[in-house]
């Protein structure tokens, strides 16, 4: 199967409860994934969704490797990296990106915009460095005179950008964008998503776009997977999910989002 | 007759900048009016002036806050505290800063009834308890003995909305009250304030830049841009058909999952232009 991207086998992750560690040994673990298994195909761009705890940004974390599981097993076009090691991954990093919700935290307050671009693909041995990053602004429609600015002097939805571009800049196969447009107004939201469509279609990405807000997902996403609690309650085509929701907890998600409507009545 | 009129209020940065232009609304007892629109545009600013918790860096220039009919600039700071504190409350967006980690639940609430009002603490005791159950906590005794941290963060929203309703105040600033929740607890939540606000007959001014939240909420609203309100109206007319270019394009750029195909229009250039426009001519008409 060639066309898959990602394969994951009954993953298993779960961190130590620190709160109620005992004075000497091992805190307990909490269970935060319960065995997932499900495929994304080339091209998909899956919406992760779910509420608080949910666990769909350790998910997303551990497809690309932040995280490591406890068992089970991630197949990233064709090779194992459930437990690979560091220096192994290394090479594999530059296919799987990130971009990364809160847009000020995650760029260097002290490095120029073309610097913050640059930085993956020089740790990744690429040349032409300065032409990549035009390249990977233009793309993402800033202007290149943005090389010399710093990110306190950009808007929430130009700082954004430069995350995308970091991370297209490397030409990756598959891109997790982790709550991207949360902390962004409605018009900076549309224009992110906008740019973001664009790009899936013009660099043949496949996306994995996490987020609590269907409407968001329902825009940019053609599958959904739903978490609740660690497991997957429905993975479904965007429209099926909307048409004939199958868990229950979808109807609840989707009975609690308040539509730009006042004829919706919540009972 | 309103019980919170604000007209005209002016607030500057220190170095002179405009952060609200001549701001004028009204809300009436037992009325939710929404304050709506991107960051920056002076919501939060509106509340704080009329709770008088402006930041240090900013000062009143000019207009006036009737609270219940009395001109709250017109009176003594104290006698302004005093008004304000028995009068109105907050009720803010992050649940977690707005309590104190070191101190337990129970006194949190009680400190402005005793502080404030000069009630004795059993008594106090007492009304945290029923206002606890009043916002349908389940276990109220032991709540009120828990630490924040202790407790979700819609259970620590459901918190704040019984402290701030405990003092019986008249008028309640909401500031993006659930931006920090998740959807399923965020439709708790506005049920809850709106359940509160109408057995109470609160006026609640409600700040937010969520349109769908605003349907849901309150009956009246206000646009802000730039510190300036461009628009003012009910909000079925709203829905209906905004009458603002920059409030129609705002509603376009709403996503909404009932709209498959709907595309998003992020607010157009052109249309930007023309209300930075509209609020230049009306600096400059306002420094004739």
């Amino acid at each position: 199967m060639s066309d898959l991207i990602y394969q994951l086998k009954d993953l298993k992750v779960s961190f130590p409860d620190l709160s109620q560690k005992p004075l000497l040994g091992a805190a307990p673990r909490t269970q935060v994934l319960k065995g997932l298994t499900f495929d994304v195909a080339k091209g998909d761009v899956l919406g992760i969704v779910g509420g608080s705890g949910s666990g769909k940004s350790t998910l997303g974390r551990t497809m690309i490797r932040l995280l490591e599981p406890d068992s089970g097993s991630v197949l990233f076009e064709g090779s194992e990296i459930a437990h690979m090691n560091e220096d192994d991954l290394r090479p594999l990093r530059k296919k799987f990106q990130m971009i990364f919700q809160d847009p000020m935290s995650s760029l260097n307050p002290r490095r120029q915009v073309g610097g913050i671009i640059a930085g993956p693909m020089r740790l990744q041995g690429f040349d032409n460095l300065s032409a990549r990053v035009n390249e990977a602004l233009e793309m993402v429609g800033l202007p290149k005179t943005f090389t010399n600015r710093y990110p306190h002097e950009l808007s929430g939805g130009q700082r954004q950008r430069v995350g995308i571009a970091r991370a297209i800049a490397l030409r990756p196969d598959f891109i997790l964008a982790d709550e991207i447009v949360s902390g962004l107004d409605v018009s900076s939201q549309a224009q992110v998503l906008n740019l973001l469509e664009q790009l899936v279609r013009d660099l043949g990405l496949t996306l994995a776009f996490v987020s609590h807000d269907l409407s968001v997902i329902r825009r940019l996403c053609s599958r959904i997977l739903v978490l609740h609690q660690g497991e997957i309650v429905e993975n479904a085509l965007t429209a099926n999910l909307f048409s004939n929701p199958q868990a229950d907890y979808t109807r609840t998600l989707l009975d609690a989002i308040p539509l730009p409507d006042p004829n919706q009545v919540w009972e | 007759m309103s019980y919170l009129s604000i007209q005209d209020l002016s607030v500057r940065l220190r170095n002179g900048l405009p952060l609200l232009r001549k701001v004028s609304l009204d809300v009436k007892a037992g009325e939710v009016r929404a304050l709506v629109g991107e960051s920056g545009a002076g919501k939060s600013m509106i509340g704080k002036a009329v709770l008088g918790i402006l930041p240090r860096a900013v000062r009143l220039t000019g207009g006036k806050i009737l609270l219940d009919g009395e001109d709250l600039l017109a009176l003594p700071p104290k006698t302004r505290r005093q008004r304000i504190g028995a009068k109105a409350a907050l009720i803010p967006q992050d649940p977690l800063t707005a309590l104190n980690p070191s101190r337990r639940i129970g006194p949190q609430i009680t400190d402005r009834l005793v502080d404030i009002l000069g009630w004795k603490r059993p008594e106090a005791e007492a009304r945290a308890l029923e206002l606890l159950e009043e916002v349908h906590i389940q276990s109220p005794g032991r709540v009120m003995k828990s630490y924040p941290h202790e407790l979700s963060g819609g259970m620590r929203q459901r918190i704040l909305i019984a402290s701030a309703f405990a003092a019986e105040p008249k008028l309640i600033i909401a500031d993006e009250p659930t931006t920090a929740l998740d959807v399923t607890v965020q439709k708790q939540i506005l049920k809850l304030i709106r359940e509160m606000q109408e057995r109470h007959q609160t006026a609640l001014l409600f700040v937010t830049h969520d349109l769908g939240v605003v349907s849901k909420i309150s009956q009246s609203l206000s646009v802000l841009y730039a510190g300036k309100v461009i628009e003012d109206t009910d909000v079925r007319a709203f829905f209906d058909a905004p009458r603002h270019a920059y409030s129609k394009a705002l509603l376009a750029a709403t996503p909404k999952y009932t709209d498959p195909d709907g595309s998003l229009m992020p607010v157009p250039d052109n249309i930007i232009a023309a209300v930075e426009r509209e609020v230049a001519a009306f600096d400059a008409q306002m420094n004739e």
